[in-house]
């Protein structure tokens, strides 16, 4: 994955690598000695795998309701038969009949086995154009309410796992478009506020200072129910997308305009300028560079906040709004007291929300701490 | 010099760990500082002179650690000197302050922002000394007339950013003071000043040691600064003390070939215009990628013994003063 | 070294800053950095500009090479027989001339760029000014590094592989490769060690000899601007006050302050201390400049009209500036009043 992180041609000794070592590798280098910065790349690495293949990884489709299977209880996959073969099976359910309602509710019987394939059919989706039913694992041959409950049905019957796995996907995109949406805004204006200066930096730091004035939550409150409810759920996940994120540019384009400020006044920027290079050359060759690894630490310490945004406004009920699937919105069903104590798996959603935030916030730091070669 | 030391370093080792391999930060130092004199602790980046005033004071900041050596300090009373090493982090804060004072290089960095300089001035009183508000201001306000502050009543309210670079380390020597220390080590005093700020404030540390017989080891890389203020001088190249003696011995008839290039490669008001100074070749290697042997023998003219590349040479007694150098004995296999 | 011809003429030199306060950032007063300042550099020789901080020295410099606008004043060069006045230039036609002046920076670590091997650090400005030919730039740039003591290898290395020493090698390097008539070395040796100090300083002499360069050397320390420059012009809070041939300046300075300056030098002589001159009280303010001679507060020669007439530099002998009230009154101490032998 790192290849291109290796020195080319010929054997180097040790110090004639360091020597020839570009600020990628003495950045990598140096990240690589932060073993909890490093192990935090690998969870938020395995979390974006996760959202990439949320529906290869779920088993039933998420949005499937039936309320005769509410409240499973989380179901593990068994691997092995009584008598020590390879077979992996989950129990079956059997239909019983309330004997106060006379309501027919399912409940697990451990008697039957029901057979899981690896890579095998299950439900159709589609993702990124390709439409397709194969899943990591599904059931050989279900029955009428079977289904492999790893986290167990929430009240209206759905998988919280599949749920959950879609759920990370969306969580996860919307932190990633919206640091992208502010990350743009925060260079330009950041950048234009540095190299213009005067009035136009006057501006725009003021406005900056009057946006991070405002509390956030009523806000967001505002703005998030100024939403039509007849949007559809995309228009809504990027509606919420743009409101978290002209929030959150404020920072980077304080970062952005701060780093330029300084960056400006370094000595081989006005080596260069002496040499008659010009303004593009200067920004381009010397600038960027230099604090494109500060951006990306800033990056992914602005990831997590984005995340935790949109999965506080969606808990509120402010943000996304069933029948999408987020964080926010599977915690939002784990929300009475009345569910947790009838249903704990519910909270497994808390999970990946705190992982997800701690791995950030340790590679972040992790990045930053080795991207300052001589800070 | 019957007189026994206040302050005497026996082979101090200082260690750090870092990535690239384990620095011998200071490698068997060992000096001894004297009432009322100043031993001038000199070298070049790299050499450990500050690692050792920060190992004396036991403040060596992780990852680094003194590793070994002695550092025994004459109690006031006389009898039988401590050794700092071996006290208690506890201990030790009974040490530094009104036994062993520092000034640093940075005034600025030394100071908080928040707090007036007779706050933090009086906060070291109160603490060593006991003495109530009133009387600790009172002591505050007589310090900073000592060190020369014009006005010191009214500047004793006054903000660090209130004052000039010279004025701050005025203060930041009498902070340094304020619990009458007997020994003060002054690391760079004057690095950030300017000449002329450097002549006031090198002059003040002189008056105020022959006032109170202060022992000063001052740490500096300015040989002219050295010349100046030292009695005694060390000077240090690599974690080691290539050449400890009197001042004027040194500079007259310098024995290691680093102190004699060194001298010789100072830029002087007294040369001649545009002439061409001797200096000495190559560039201090890193602190982690000591070269075996006599840390100086791939930049010495003078390296002839094999030895130098093996093993570093010891201290040897030779005109008055000590020597790491195999030009003036101490080979293996000749010792007497 | 007289009768060459003039490179640069700079006259009343004037740069302020202004001090901003409040939310609307209005202009509450002016930092008088540098406050008419007038030298003539000829070709071949080494200009000193000395002064402590704060003392306009950095700024003269920046506006030389225009990188600071200059508030008044004009900075005459002569290039390939015509002048241009530097001050007033746009900056599309300031831009082909940068090549004829470059500059060695004082800090050996932000001078580089940190992403750029040695050899993009100093193929760079012949980048900029048209060599685009790979290998000739190569082929240039080894020879660079041949003059100025790096080896050929270090041309893929990056500078965090360097030592300060070698480090500010690659910098002169850089500023030799256009073939700039005029050096404006800023404190070249100042972040250096002692004994890698002398190897640069000994550099620049050399090249100099070689390559016929012209040098203005700012420095803050009298005794490394000794072995360099043929004159040494002393400044404080914004003007210049004496001016003269460097063996002239340091035996018989004629303005006050350059006596303290000198006196205050530390010199490798124990016992050489006795004999020193200690100013009272701080550098003034450049915002806020005494009246008449802005040293008055801190000489010991200071009369009454000191503290209302300002004095004007004047040629008071020939190739001798000073801008002194009393300078044909006082007889001022020199080096050789300095005890201890000369080393």
């Amino acid at each position: 994955m790192f290849s291109f992180l290796r020195a080319k041609g010929p054997a180097l000794s040790k110090a004639e690598r360091y020597a020839q070592a570009t600020q990628l590798q003495l950045t990598w280098w140096r990240f690589r000695r932060h073993r909890l910065a490093m192990i935090s790349g690998i969870v938020v690495a395995l979390f974006y795998v996760i959202a990439i293949g949320a529906d290869f990884l779920a088993t039933t489709d998420p949005h499937a309701t039936d309320s005769r299977t509410s409240y499973i209880t989380p179901q593990p996959i068994h691997f092995f038969e009584d008598d020590g073969s390879f077979r992996p099976h989950v129990s079956g359910l059997k239909g019983v009949r309330d004997p106060k309602t006379f309501k027919l509710i399912y409940t697990v019987d451990p008697n039957r086995h029901v057979p899981v394939d690896f890579l095998a059919t299950g439900y159709e989706y589609s993702f990124l154009g390709i439409t397709t039913t194969r899943h990591l694992f599904a059931l050989r041959d279900p029955q009428r309410g079977d289904g492999i409950f790893i986290l167990g049905t929430d009240q209206l019957g759905r998988d919280v796992w599949s749920r959950l796995m879609v759920a990370t996907r969306v969580s996860l995109t919307i932190g990633l478009v919206g640091v992208t949406i502010s990350l743009f805004l925060g260079v330009l204006l950041g950048g234009i506020s540095a190299l213009y200066g005067g009035w136009v930096d006057t501006v725009i730091q003021r406005t900056i200072e009057v946006i991070r004035s405002m509390p956030t939550i009523p806000l967001w409150l505002g703005l998030a129910a100024a939403l039509p409810n007849d949007w559809s759920v995309t228009a809504v996940y990027f509606s919420i997308t743009i409101i978290i994120s002209l929030l959150a540019w404020t920072d980077l384009a304080r970062v952005v305009r701060g780093k330029f400020l300084s960056l400006r006044e370094e000595e081989f920027v006005m080596a260069a300028e002496l040499a008659g290079a010009s303004t593009g050359r200067i920004i381009f060759r010397h600038m960027l560079p230099s604090f494109m690894s500060h951006i990306i630490a800033a990056v992914s310490l602005a990831l997590p906040a984005m995340i935790i945004s949109e999965t506080s406004l969606s808990f509120l009920g402010l943000g996304l709004r069933p029948p999408a699937i987020s964080w926010g919105i599977l915690l939002q069903d784990a929300q009475s007291i009345q569910s947790l104590a009838l249903a704990p798996w519910l909270l497994a959603a808390a999970v990946p929300v705190i992982l997800v935030i701690l791995a950030f916030n340790f590679l972040g730091d992790g990045l930053r701490d080795a991207a300052d070669p001589y800070g | 010099m019957a007189e026994t030391p206040i302050l005497s370093v026996r082979n101090l080792h200082t260690e750090f760990a870092a990535p690239e391999g384990t620095v011998h930060a200071v490698d068997g130092v060992s000096f001894d500082v004297f009432k009322g004199r100043t031993l001038g602790v000199v070298g070049e980046s790299g050499c450990g002179k500050s690692v050792t005033a920060r190992s004396i004071l036991g403040i060596v900041e992780r990852p680094g650690r003194v590793t070994g050596g002695e550092i025994l300090l004459q109690p006031a009373d006389g009898g039988t000197p401590v050794d700092l090493l071996k006290m208690s982090p506890w201990d030790m804060r009974a040490v530094r302050g009104p036994e062993i004072a520092l000034v640093f290089q940075e005034p600025m960095a030394s100071f908080s922002q928040y707090y007036t300089i007779g706050n933090q001035i009086m906060e070291g009183i109160r603490l060593h000394m006991g003495l109530s508000a009133k009387a600790a201001r009172a002591r505050a306000i007589d310090l900073l007339d000592m060190v020369g502050v014009p006005q010191p009543a009214r500047r004793v309210d006054e903000y660090p950013f209130q004052l000039s670079g010279g004025l701050r380390q005025r203060v930041m020597i009498a902070m340094a003071l304020s619990c009458d220390p007997r020994v003060l080590i002054a690391d760079e005093p004057t690095t950030a000043l300017d000449v002329t700020t450097q002549a006031q404030i090198l002059d003040l540390l002189r008056e105020l040691q022959q006032k109170r017989g202060l022992a000063i080891i001052l740490i500096t890389h300015d040989m002219g600064v050295i010349a100046e203020m030292a009695h005694d001088v060390a000077v240090m190249y690599l974690g080691r003390a290539v050449e400890t003696g009197a001042v004027k011995d040194i500079f007259a008839a310098p024995q290691h070939p680093y102190t004699r290039a060194l001298l010789r490669s100072i830029p002087t008001v007294m040369a001649k215009p545009r002439t061409r100074l001797p200096t000495i070749e190559g560039s201090i290697p890193q602190p982690f990628n000591r070269p075996v042997g006599c840390a100086y023998h791939p930049r010495c003219t003078e390296a002839v013994f094999a030895a130098c590349r093996t093993e570093p040479p010891p201290e040897v007694g030779v005109a008055g003063r000590n020597v790491r150098c195999y030009l003036h004995g101490g080979l293996p296999g000749a010792r007497a | 070294m007289t009768g060459a011809a003039t490179l640069l003429e700079v006259n009343g030199l004037k740069k302020y800053f202004p001090i901003r306060k409040g939310l609307l950032r209005r202009v509450v007063g002016q930092v008088r950095a540098v406050d008419g300042v007038s030298f003539a550099i000829r070709k071949g020789e080494t200009l000193a500009l000395v002064g402590e901080s704060g003392c306009g020295k950095t700024t003269v410099s920046r506006c030389i090479l225009r990188a600071m606008m200059p508030t008044a004043g004009s900075i005459k060069f002569t290039i390939a027989g015509s002048t241009v006045d530097l001050a007033t230039l746009p900056r599309k036609t300031l831009r082909p001339l940068r090549r004829h002046m470059q500059m060695v920076f004082q800090d050996p670590f932000s001078s580089l760029n940190p992403r750029m091997m040695v050899g993009d650090i100093i193929g760079e400005p012949l980048l900029i000014n048209g060599m685009s030919d790979r290998a000739a730039r190569r082929k240039r740039v080894l020879e660079l590094m041949e003059l100025v003591g790096l080896p050929g290898a270090a041309i893929n290395r990056f500078p965090h592989a360097f030592s300060g020493g070698q480090r500010q090698r690659i910098g002169i390097a850089r500023a030799l490769a256009l073939n700039p008539e005029l050096i404006v070395a800023d404190e070249p040796v100042s972040a250096l060690d002692v004994s890698v100090q002398a190897q640069i300083l000994n550099l620049l002499l050399d090249l100099q000899d070689k390559l016929q360069l012209t040098v203005l050397f700012v420095a803050h320390d009298l005794s490394v601007v000794k072995h360099v420059a043929d004159r040494v012009a002393v400044m404080y809070v914004g003007r210049i006050v004496e001016l003269a041939e460097t063996e002239a300046l340091y035996h018989r300075p004629l303005h006050p302050y350059t006596e303290a300056l000198l006196s205050a030098a530390p010199t490798p002589v124990p016992g050489a201390v006795s004999q020193r001159i200690i100013l009272e009280r701080d550098i003034a303010d450049p915002a806020n400049p005494p009246p008449g001679c802005a040293f008055h507060p801190r000489c010991r020669h200071a009369e009454a009209r000191c503290r209302e007439t300002r004095p004007e530099l004047e040629e008071i002998e020939p190739g001798r500036f000073v801008a002194c009230l009393r300078a044909n009154e006082l007889a001022l101490r020199g080096i050789a009043a300095m005890t201890g032998p000369a080393l």
